[in-house]
């Protein structure tokens, strides 16, 4: 039953909230019922692993072969707690910020919620791919309507890509649909498939879904919307955007994609690999020509992303253990940065490094909090990304899937010591050197902002020092994964 | 039969009644409860499995299988939406509205007559029915310039069409081994074809290509389409476009299903250029009446993937050619009726109508969603199904992947409506709608998305008919 109520109550409350006029009425609304759906899903870590209310499973489409099937394994648990802790942290850090038509604009989000948990705990393809959708479509309304200059083009092209993306994913659903035994949608079907699909077909239906996750996650070359969509979109929304969504990315790299077409992906993986080390790369170069912050931590995303998928494509416990917990960290700490992103730019109307300098002075709890949330972006040890990004290199390095590992490993590096340079640039030309004319008069945060950056800075230094129980929980998951990917 | 014998008699009484009474909502009224009648009428022989009313020997010319029954309710169940939304506006295009409702009907008539043809003639016949009140139609709008060309090009085009048609007919008559019109009989098996055959074969395709505005026939569908009255094309694109389609889809499965070799890379071809052309010209138009027309070509190459897999096994080609027809004619519908209430037919006509008319905009926002097939609207699945029929056949892979591309291309004009709705500002629009419209198009909105997450309902019914 849990699964069913994280998704219905953002679902059924947002779509309460299209009716509800006053804006302040909305935001508690939605406050309200994110923090009731974040007490959901910690009530669902303190079950045991096996129990029934973990899962649920109704008719939905029986002449299909498909079931409203959902369940909360360790991948899903921990991805819809990312999703359950990130939706009141963006709520109560965007509390001052005044929207038109706020009802709408808060019931989008939560639909957006509940369309983000939906991919996380279906088990079923057909019910997958219709979240999958679920989630996009309000968070386009979202970045449409209340987005920048320039968010019709933007969000537009965002829209096309990642369409497209689910339509190739659709083919191979139904592909795939076609040739299970039983003529289900069910994850176990589909994992019982791999032998029976030829070695060539498993090389173009990795494509199908490849291209899909990737276009999600970003990867180089599908990333083109994702700096335009960051930086036109409303904050709020831009964190679920980098947050979450590019975690359904990931997800079904690693749920829908690697254990389900294990040829495919072993035969592509060096292909796919080398994707990952040129965007990580090329976007860790991007980001430190950037003038505009919003941009700056738009690749700095796109860099991170690329590591994850690497280690996935590396197929060894320690690499996929990495990856569980540092979308968890990821998410986290992308969202903290796009908080300083959002305060900055609220306070003094401008987002140009080069218009900034000096904020230190000013506000000195934003800078600390900043600077711990960079240095853990810089994955530097007792922040969460330390140990996030230490198995995914080490996993990386001891792979057997490929024989480039070294290789990637470098590489891989090399971009870590490139994020170190344009996150510490970015502090030190934003809050040291001198104040100018802009900064001059610049105030430091409110407390309610604080707060939420406290707590996020908590969260990293907990995970940090004391990362087990986040491994725990998705041990089984991992193992499970792995034996189906190494099937040879 | 009933359907036949009904549509042609409320024909005759639509006409008399515009000669009889001055009163123009008593016509309309009328013409609303006749199309009710008419479908209550198709589901009792729908569901009586033998005529409850008349019971006539068509000397197995026609026969009524429960798939063209249904198409049938579909396309009677249409136009009573179409009415209810749209009756007002069929009155304002000119003086004798009850001569336009007794065309919709004898259209109908055509329409039951290709929905249930056993024999070419009958074919023929139900074409010509369908087609020529349609020629009137188009032209209605007398004193429009564009209205008389786009009734002539259609008379000319359809005529012409009709002729190769005709000749495709004689074709097959005499490639047929018996010399016999009778569609179970024209077929040759696995035989090997003889040139008699393929020709005639090729000239069906030809001809029925052009009444479903299949590429590359499909040139005379911009102008009419945006040359008739706006009301008219809603209903051109719709009850007729699918009646014409299940003419199509019931020759090949019938007939032509054991040549399928001989004419499966030709259908495949022409839904390559049907999907290539629908799509990319409907980026380029500028009037949304002008981009349904092209949207329409473009969901023509959609449904023509139920012809790919006439061959299966299973009933998922007919399954969803009916959930096709149905969710492509609401969602139609629902926009034209919409479009007609605006005076701008450009894109930015639709400029801020989400302020100005907020429950216009979200249900036109439903039905555009729908054509373009998004998850959780009844297009949804009417393209799941499509798409499945033609990975069904084990071939054409490359032309899935085409058409999910095009598709994805739909997206972007659908989108610009929705675009200009809500993301633009527009000069207020003084919209006048009743309640009663709203209403009917929220319940209209309503079906898509419960159809959308509920396939089931429909598919429990098409199953339990179909498989019996």
């Amino acid at each position: 039953m849990i699964p069913v109520l994280l998704i219905a109550i953002p679902l059924l409350s947002g779509l309460v909230g299209f009716f509800i006029k006053n804006g302040d009425n909305a935001k508690k609304w939605s406050l309200f019922i994110s923090l009731a759906t974040l007490a959901v899903s910690v009530y669902g870590l303190t079950l045991d692993k096996a129990s029934a209310a973990l899962h649920f499973e109704a008719e939905w489409i029986p002449s299909l072969g498909s079931k409203f099937s959902v369940a909360l394994d360790g991948m899903s648990q921990i991805l819809s707690l990312l999703t359950a802790i990130s939706f009141p942290i963006i709520f109560i850090a965007t509390y001052n910020k005044e929207y038109k038509t706020p009802g709408k604009f808060y019931a989008l989000m939560l639909l957006s919620q509940a369309g983000l948990i939906g991919v996380f705990v279906s088990v079923d393809a057909l019910l997958f791919y219709f979240f999958w959708e679920l989630a996009l479509i309000p968070v386009y309304f979202l970045s449409s309507i209340w987005g920048g200059e320039k968010r019709i083009q933007a969000t537009f092209k965002f829209f096309i890509y990642t369409f497209v993306g689910s339509l190739l994913m659709l083919v191979g659903i139904i592909y795939l649909y076609a040739h299970t035994a039983d003529h289900s949608f069910s994850l176990q079907s589909f994992y019982k498939l791999k032998s029976a699909i030829s070695g060539k077909d498993q090389s173009w239906l990795f494509w199908l879904f490849f291209i899909a996750f990737a276009i999600k996650m970003p990867i180089f070359p599908f990333h083109t919307w994702q700096p335009d969509t960051y930086e036109q979109s409303p904050t709020a929304v831009t964190m679920v955007l980098s947050g979450v969504m590019v975690k359904m990315g990931l997800f079904g790299l690693i749920r829908w994609l690697a254990p389900v077409i294990p040829g495919g992906t072993w035969l592509w993986g060096d292909t796919a690999s080398a994707l990952c080390i040129i965007g990580m790369i090329y976007a860790s170069l991007s980001a430190i020509q950037q003038d505009d912050l919003k941009r700056l931590v738009a690749y700095s995303s796109i860099a991170h992303i690329g590591l994850m998928c690497l280690a996935v494509f590396a197929t060894t416990e320690t690499g996929l253990q990495g990856v569980m917990i540092q979308m968890f960290n990821h998410g986290i700490n992308i969202i903290a940065l796009w908080i300083v992103v959002e305060l900055i730019e609220r306070q003094l109307g401008t987002r140009k490094i080069s218009e900034l300098g000096g904020l230190a002075q000013k506000a000195p709890s934003l800078a600390i909090l900043l600077v711990i949330v960079s240095l853990a972006n810089v994955a530097l040890p007792l922040t969460n990304a330390f140990v996030g990004e230490f198995l995914m290199f080490s996993g990386i390095y001891t792979s057997t899937a490929t024989t480039y590992n070294v290789v990637f490993t470098v590489t891989a590096g090399i971009s870590i010591i490139l994020s170190a340079v344009y996150m510490l640039n970015m502090i030190q030309k934003v809050f040291f050197g001198n104040t100018n004319a802009l900064t001059e008069n610049a105030k430091d945060i409110k407390w309610n902002e604080k707060a939420i950056l406290a707590v996020i800075v908590i969260m990293i230094v907990v995970v940090g020092v004391f990362p087990q129980p986040a491994l725990e929980l998705t041990k089984t998951t991992v193992h499970a994964i792995l034996e189906k990917m190494n099937y040879k | 039969m009933n359907a036949i014998i009904f549509s042609a008699v409320w024909g005759v009484v639509m006409m008399f009644s515009g000669a009889f009474s001055k009163n123009k909502s008593l016509v309309r009224y009328l013409a609303i409860i006749g199309s009710a009648l008419l479908l209550l009428v198709n589901i009792a022989d729908l569901t009586s499995q033998g005529s409850p009313f008349f019971q006539i020997d068509t000397k197995n010319m026609l026969v009524f299988k429960v798939f063209g029954l249904l198409i049938n309710c579909v396309a009677f169940g249409s136009t009573l939406i179409y009415f209810l939304l749209s009756s007002k506006d069929i009155e304002e295009v000119g003086p004798n509205s009850g001569d336009y409702f007794a065309l919709i009907f004898f259209v109908l008539c055509g329409v039951s007559i290709t929905t249930s043809y056993n024999n070419l003639l009958m074919l023929f016949i139900g074409i010509e029915i369908l087609s020529i009140p349609l020629y009137i139609l188009t032209g209605s709008s007398k004193r429009n310039l564009k209205s008389n060309e786009a009734a002539l090009k259609y008379f000319l085009m359809g005529a012409f069409s009709t002729g190769i048609m005709l000749l495709g007919i004689a074709f097959l008559y005499g490639a047929s081994k018996t010399g016999s019109f009778f569609i179970d009989e024209i077929g040759i098996g696995k035989a090997p074809a003889s040139p008699l055959f393929v020709v005639g074969l090729l000239l069906m395709i030809v001809s029925l290509s052009f009444k479903v505005s299949a590429a590359p026939f499909h040139f005379w569908t911009p102008d009419v389409y945006d040359g008739s009255p706006t009301v008219f094309t809603s209903f051109m694109a719709t009850v007729v476009k699918g009646a014409a389609f299940v003419a199509f889809i019931r020759l090949f499965a019938d007939s032509f299903v054991d040549a399928q070799p001989q004419w499966e890379l030709i259908i495949a071809i022409i839904i390559a250029a049907t999907l290539f052309i629908g799509n990319i010209t409907a980026v380029f138009q500028q009037s949304v009446k002008r981009m349904l027309a092209y949207s329409s070509i473009a969901q023509v190459g959609f449904m023509l993937f139920a012809i790919l897999g006439v061959g299966a096994k299973t009933n998922t080609a007919q399954e969803g050619i009916v959930l096709y027809i149905a969710a492509y004619s609401l969602a139609t519908i629902g926009i034209f009726a919409i479009l007609i209430k605006l005076k701008d037919h450009s894109f930015d006509g639709f400029n801020g109508l989400a302020k100005q008319q907020p429950l216009l905009a979200a249900t036109n926002t439903v039905f555009l969603l729908s054509l373009a097939g998004i998850p959780l609207t009844a297009g949804f699945f009417a393209k799941y199904y499509m798409l499945s029929t033609a990975l069904q056949t084990g071939k054409f892979f490359w032309l899935v992947i085409f058409a999910v591309l095009c598709a994805a291309v739909s997206v972007y004009y659908y989108f610009r409506v929705i675009q200009a709705m809500y993301f633009k500002e527009g000069e207020p629009q003084q919209i006048e709608v009743s309640t009663g419209f709203k209403s009917l198009l929220v319940i209209v909105a309503f079906a898509i998305v419960v159809l959308g997450v509920f396939p089931q309902l429909l598919i429990n019914l098409l199953s339990s008919i179909l498989y019996f």
